[in-house]
């Protein structure tokens, strides 16, 4: 019996070989190699070297120089995430309850803008959002829009682009978690008093919760380090935090402070996502 | 001052009745009817019992009953109240689901404090503490539904609808997920709780045996219709159809040609012998008729032995099969005319066990038979039972 227990103990830790040499190949090794770069000094470049001094003012520089990029980018991508979450419930709602022999048409429409490229997608977007597009006037027409107003080159078009990009990542999650929901509980609820609204907040909403946490985290954590949609979208002063790193490697030739942001940038995800996720209390639901 | 809105209000004719009743209620799908014009009046207090084979109709009445179900047209009336178009959040009906739907994010404390909360009703910590005395559950008061049994379960789906105090508490096939033993203790329970809580139960379950144990009234229900309404015994002892005869428990039913009605007697010509059957047990019109008897009814003796049951002696029976039981013995006895017939023989000891291949001589009591409409299915409802 002991016999079968290590044997199986050592099957299990053969089992696990080639997942670690994969992590290890391409996380831990690219990882350490981020973390040493944003410790290197800032005068290196790639054509003199760069010369490791445990620059830990490089996050100073970074932060100092660059804050605004940064939280503008957990700005835009918080609100993105937010009107996700409120398009995205309504619609895996109703596929998961209310579109009977259409559900698997509905979903598979739902994953159909995956098939054009993510760059063609966004630069649609410019000729929607285009200053003599419809929308605008439409919007102009209705006073929303002052007559030399513009949604290009604002905020608002770049949080439509996230938005629009990133919504099928959070209706996925959540409608497997809302079609997973017994509708015999919804029954159960009105049967003992409970209203529509106070059904859908006591019973649907909570066993949908786990949804809801997947879904604005793969929302969220892309959104944050996207800048395809401010750069296509927006202008100098959407400049968010991707295009910020994407300028001092390339561009500024600055691989140190690119490297300190992208750490930043990291740390500052996973510290929310942690307490987001203690917050939602989910563990106890899975 | 309540009163007064209900003399006025324009749903109040039926005020004179407190239970539950359905009229004329009727309920169709796509493609087919599940309820056709149903009559029903569950009397205040009362354990009834809907009882039929799956797909009869008994759930969607039950359905609509509780409002899940909008019927497609007829009323219920509720305390006098017409609540056909109510709200089933504003019904005063609550239901024990089949599958229990306990929430699975919730407590049991909070499972049995659902309804009260929506309500805003006071003291719930006191009721809900009760309700877990009733259902003995209060050490699982803080435990998710997913860590009790399916007994349990059970309970806390009894307790979540009976601490509402309902007019009427709605049981859909409650205890068909439980075991045999389990569902025998269940029953006991049950009724324990209903005697002591005095409310209106409406209990829909296929199983006759569970209907016949609960419930002070049963309903028969076949394709969409009421076949017949009583209690218990008089249901098994005197069924009016033979889809009653056959669903509830066994019977034997012979074909069988009327040749005089008096008073209080029917005389039927069975194959060339005569019996005679009580009018009151008669239920045809017609000239023919399907004889029934139940197994046990039936007495079993020698070939010209004397029977103790004067009236309807039949001879000429040979055993064809024979199962010892234990308590009792089950014989299958061929007639003259072809049929077999079914025969339940205690073991008293006073008779031997027959043997295959043996003469026999059969004997009942008129009082005990009954005549049935032969343009009836004589095998309606009997394969139904077992399901």
């Amino acid at each position: 019996m002991a016999e079968m227990t290590r044997r199986r103990g050592k099957v299990g830790y053969l089992l696990m070989i080639p997942a670690a040499v994969w992590l290890a190949l391409f996380f831990v090794i690219p990882f350490y190699s981020l973390v040493a770069t944003s410790l290197y000094d800032q005068a290196g470049s790639d054509f003199r070297g760069w010369e490791m001094t445990y620059a830990f003012g490089n996050y100073v520089d970074a932060l100092q120089d660059y804050w605004q990029p940064l939280v503008r980018a957990i700005v835009y991508a918080a609100v993105a995430t937010l009107i996700c979450l409120v398009l995205g419930y309504v619609l895996a709602y109703a596929i998961a309850f209310k579109s009977g022999r259409w559900k698997t048409l509905l979903l598979v429409l739902v994953i159909a803008p995956f098939f054009t490229s993510f760059l063609l997608r966004t630069l649609s977007w410019q000729l929607i959002l285009a200053d003599d597009g419809w929308i605008v006037s439409i919007f102009q027409f209705l006073q929303i829009l002052g007559d030399d107003g513009r949604l290009l080159a604002t905020p608002f078009a770049v949080i439509t682009g996230l938005a629009y990009n990133f919504l099928p990542f959070m209706v996925l999650p959540l409608f497997a978690s809302i079609d997973k929901i017994d509708p015999r509980l919804i029954e159960a609820s009105t049967d003992l008093y409970a209203n529509p609204v106070a059904g859908f907040f006591k019973v649907t909403w909570p066993l949908s919760l786990p949804g809801v946490v997947s879904g604005t985290l793969l929302t969220f954590i892309p959104a944050a380090g996207d800048y395809i949609n401010a750069q296509l979208l927006g202008s100098t002063n959407t400049r968010v935090i991707g295009g910020v790193i994407d300028g001092q490697f390339t561009d500024a030739n600055n691989s140190a402070i690119a490297a300190a942001l992208s750490m930043v940038l990291m740390i500052i995800i996973v510290a929310m996502v942690f307490f987001y996720v203690r917050r939602a209390g989910t563990e106890e639901l899975l | 001052m309540s009163q007064q809105a209900e003399a006025t209000a324009p749903t109040a004719t039926d005020g004179s009745y407190d239970g539950l009743r359905l009229s004329q209620l009727t309920k169709q799908f796509v493609g087919f009817t599940a309820v056709q014009d149903l009559d029903l009046d569950v009397p205040r207090g009362s354990f009834f019992a809907l009882l039929g084979p799956s797909g009869c109709g008994k759930t969607t009445t039950l359905r609509m009953v509780a409002g899940l179900e909008d019927p497609t047209s007829g009323t219920i009336t509720l305390a006098g109240q017409d609540i056909t178009k109510t709200k089933p959040y504003r019904r005063p009906v609550n239901t024990v689901f089949q599958n229990y739907a306990l929430f699975p994010h919730l407590d049991i404390y909070e499972n049995v404090a659902f309804g009260l909360r929506r309500r805003k009703s006071g003291e719930v910590e006191k009721q809900v503490d009760e309700m877990l005395a009733l259902v003995e559950l209060e050490p699982q008061r803080r435990k998710k539904p997913a860590q009790l049994s399916g007994g349990q379960q059970q309970r806390v789906a009894l307790a979540r609808a009976l601490i509402n105090k309902p007019e009427v508490l709605l049981l859909d096939e409650p205890l068909g997920a439980l075991d045999l033993k389990l569902r025998r203790s269940m029953q006991i329970e049950i009724k324990r709780i209903q005697t002591e809580v005095g409310l209106t139960f409406v209990h829909v379950t296929h199983d006759q045996e569970e209907a016949m144990t609960m419930a002070d009234t049963v309903a028969v229900m076949n394709k969409g219709i009421i076949e017949q309404l009583g209690a218990p015994t008089e249901l098994y002892e005197n069924p009016r159809s033979t889809f009653v005869a056959n669903f509830l428990g066994q019977s034997n039913l012979i074909e069988g040609t009327i040749t005089n009605r008096a008073a209080d007697l029917a005389t039927v010509d069975m194959h060339g012998i005569a019996v005679s059957i009580p009018m009151d047990r008669t239920h045809t019109d017609g000239d023919a008729g399907w004889v029934g008897i139940r197994p046990e009814k039936v007495l079993i003796g020698e070939e010209g032995a004397e029977l103790d049951a004067p009236g309807n002696t039949i001879p000429g029976g040979v055993i064809s099969d024979v199962s010892f039981v234990g308590v009792s013995t089950l014989y299958l006895v061929r007639m003259p005319w072809g049929q077999e017939l079914a025969v339940f023989a205690q073991n008293t000891g006073r008779t031997r066990i027959f043997r295959v291949g043996e003469k026999v001589e059969l004997s009942w009591r008129p009082e005990y038979a009954f005549l049935l409409d032969q343009a009836q299915d004589a095998h309606a409802g009997a394969q139904e039972s077992d399901a």
